[in-house]
């Protein structure tokens, strides 16, 4: 910043040069985590390949021989891929779609909500869930929605003369269930980042709109959502580059079971079972599914990205 | 302060405010209480459908059949090592990277920030992390459960944040005078400053160590180094109960021994999420400040 105009050459090489000698001791801390960062992340971006070869334990991820598209095309042409997409499309933007708007909803909520300990209760109680693990949520669905006598939700249903329904094994409740329960799990915590974005507007504008006779719906509706919208705009971005994400799979694999896996196998499931827990593991061919799923998702968060910056002016870049 | 007349729309206003909020309310925390009546009622009250609120004929039964249950000790102690161990690792890498990242002065924080952030939208995935795991001789081995996911972004983006904010530049070139150099000064002024966010960065790993199951399923093949929630999973989800833990019950009746099977659940759910219950009144407010520190930047 100091010297504009060294543009290039020795100039260029002395300040890196002093740069290193001045700030080693960052570089020195950085080191540790950047090499974990290599190793861990970039490297398996890198084994990445396998994907496009026929992948022999002797030969290791570089020395395998080439396979092209095989493995891609193998997946098109699998008699249970297409279903298996669709069912991760559908668990993916269930959970999405129907969770946006409640986790909005529910920072405006508590936002309007004039006793501060009413406020305090009800975001100290919907926070909670979160910290319940991925295992006991399931567990708990095992529980609640059982056909025994123990399960609840059943016990209603036949209390008001309904018939009992199989909730964890009828492939047609599956997304249901586990977007619901998602839901339940993080409306308080994904109502934070709206609320901290409400409590940064400017109360002069509540001031001023009460002196104009605003009613408290038209202040929600004039100045608290237009307030967080930037908010919404970019964590839905971001909701949109991660929904179909092949990062956690354990819930959806965790409520699996034989009977309802017509709908409940989704890609990140798949790739596990034909690649690590099958007994003859391909790893190559559950490697191009899987970079197929990434590709889907890279998709995904540019449209979404395209798609904010036309209607709104916040964009992630 | 609010002196203007509240009008009829605005009765109704707060009205639903109020009633949506606590159907909320009610909807998280009804699950919750019943797992919890549940667990302090007797084995046959649970299985026949009595409880619906609080517990039935109270009874410990539930609670002393998980303390006889070896495995679940085993599971617990293993998956304390991961916390603890974990959650040190994990905090240690993001403060060393979030520091050099937060200065202004460091040349190269915009790309290396970059090579991080990247990874937040794509990654090796599943197939090739594992092949690299195997390969580094980590496989089945405890250090599987740590490295591959030691590190969060996120936790890094907020860390980094909170040291930019936090933390006033006057002080660095104050210290700089007095030459102290960059390790000094994280060590002694910028980390004993930092409590609060060092404070996020543990619970949130913490949490995510504790509650973790996906690295044991990809990386664990040995049962004696199962987490936790891998015992969990095959007695809530696979109702796979070691028959050793109800044979030591001859006397009782075969039914009341079933019964017990289904209410250890209730018990076992209370008893691995307790840590974490116990924690979250006094952590709670430091996740709702991390989560705000972290949105800022947004």
């Amino acid at each position: 910043m100091r010297h504009t105009s060294a543009a290039s050459g020795p100039g260029r090489t002395a300040r890196t040069w002093r740069e290193l000698r001045t700030n080693y001791q960052l570089y020195a801390m950085v080191s540790v985590p950047v090499i974990w960062l290599i190793v861990f992340m970039y490297v398996p971006m890198y084994g990445v390949q396998i994907a496009f070869r026929n992948f022999r334990a002797v030969d290791g991820i570089t020395g395998s021989p080439w396979a092209g598209l095989k493995y891609f095309r193998k997946f098109f042409h699998a008699y249970d891929s297409a279903s298996i997409v669709l069912n991760t499309i559908e668990v993916c933007f269930y959970t999405l779609l129907a969770g946006f708007p409640i986790f909005v909803l529910l920072a405006l909520l508590l936002n309007n909500a004039n006793s501060k300990r009413f406020r305090k209760a009800v975001q100290m109680s919907t926070f909670a869930p979160y910290f319940i693990s991925v295992t006991v949520v399931v567990g708990m669905l095992h529980q609640f929605l059982s056909t025994q006598d123990y399960g609840i939700i059943n016990r209603i249903i036949v209390f008001f003369g309904g018939h009992p329904i199989l909730f964890m094994t009828e492939p047609g409740w599956f997304s249901t269930i586990y977007s619901w329960s998602n839901i339940w799990q993080g409306a308080g915590f994904n109502a934070i980042i709206y609320i901290a974005a409400l409590s940064s507007i400017d109360t002069s504008l509540y001031e001023a709109a009460v002196m104009d006779g605003a009613s408290r719906l038209q202040r929600v509706r004039h100045i608290d959502l237009p307030g967080i919208m930037p908010t919404v705009v970019i964590t839905f971005i971001l909701a949109i580059g991660q929904v179909m994400n092949l990062g956690f799979f354990d819930k959806i694999y965790l409520m699996q079971n034989s009977l309802n896996l017509d709908r409940s196998e989704v890609i990140s499931t798949y790739v596990y079972k034909t690649g690590l827990a099958a007994s003859l593991p391909n790893f190559s061919y559950a490697a191009a599914i899987g970079l197929f799923n990434s590709a889907i998702n890279f998709a995904l968060l540019i449209a979404a990205n395209q798609f904010a910056k036309r209607i709104n002016q916040s964009s992630l870049w | 302060m609010n002196n203007v007349r509240e009008t009829g729309g605005d009765r109704w206003f707060a009205f639903s405010v109020y009633f949506l909020l606590s159907v909320a309310l009610v909807v998280t925390l009804y699950p919750i209480v019943y797992i919890v009546s549940s667990s302090f009622s007797s084995p046959s009250a649970v299985t026949s459908g009595k409880v619906w609120l609080w517990p039935v004929h109270p009874s410990l039964q539930g609670y002393s059949a998980v303390f006889r249950y070896a495995g679940i000790w085993q599971g617990f102690y293993n998956t304390l090592i991961y916390t603890v161990g974990g959650t040190l690792i994990s905090v240690a890498l993001t403060v060393l990277a979030a520091y050099p990242l937060s200065r202004p002065d460091f040349k190269a924080r915009n790309p290396i920030l970059f090579l991080f952030t990247l990874t937040m939208f794509f990654s090796g995935g599943l197939i090739p992390t594992y092949l690299l795991v195997n390969q580094l001789g980590l496989y089945d081995t405890r250090w599987a459960i740590i490295l591959p996911s030691a590190l969060a972004v996120y936790n890094l983006i907020i860390t980094r944040t909170f040291f930019q904010t936090g933390i006033p530049p006057e002080l660095l070139e104050a210290a700089k005078l007095d030459g102290c150099d960059d390790f000094t000064f994280l060590r002694r002024i910028a980390l004993p400053l930092a409590g609060a966010i060092l404070a996020v960065n543990a619970l949130f790993y913490a949490i995510g160590y504790w509650n973790n199951i996906q690295n044991a399923l990809i990386y664990l093949k040995d049962n004696d180094k199962m987490p936790l929630q891998m015992i969990l999973r095959s007695i809530l989800i696979q109702n796979q109960i070691d028959p050793s833990m109800t044979s030591s019950m001859d006397t009782k009746a075969l039914a009341e021994r079933a019964n017990l099977r289904e209410q250890l659940k209730y018990a076992l759910i209370v008893v691995s999420s307790l840590p974490v219950i116990l924690l979250y009144p006094f952590v709670q407010r430091y996740f709702v400040r991390g989560i705000m520190i972290g949105s800022i930047k947004g």
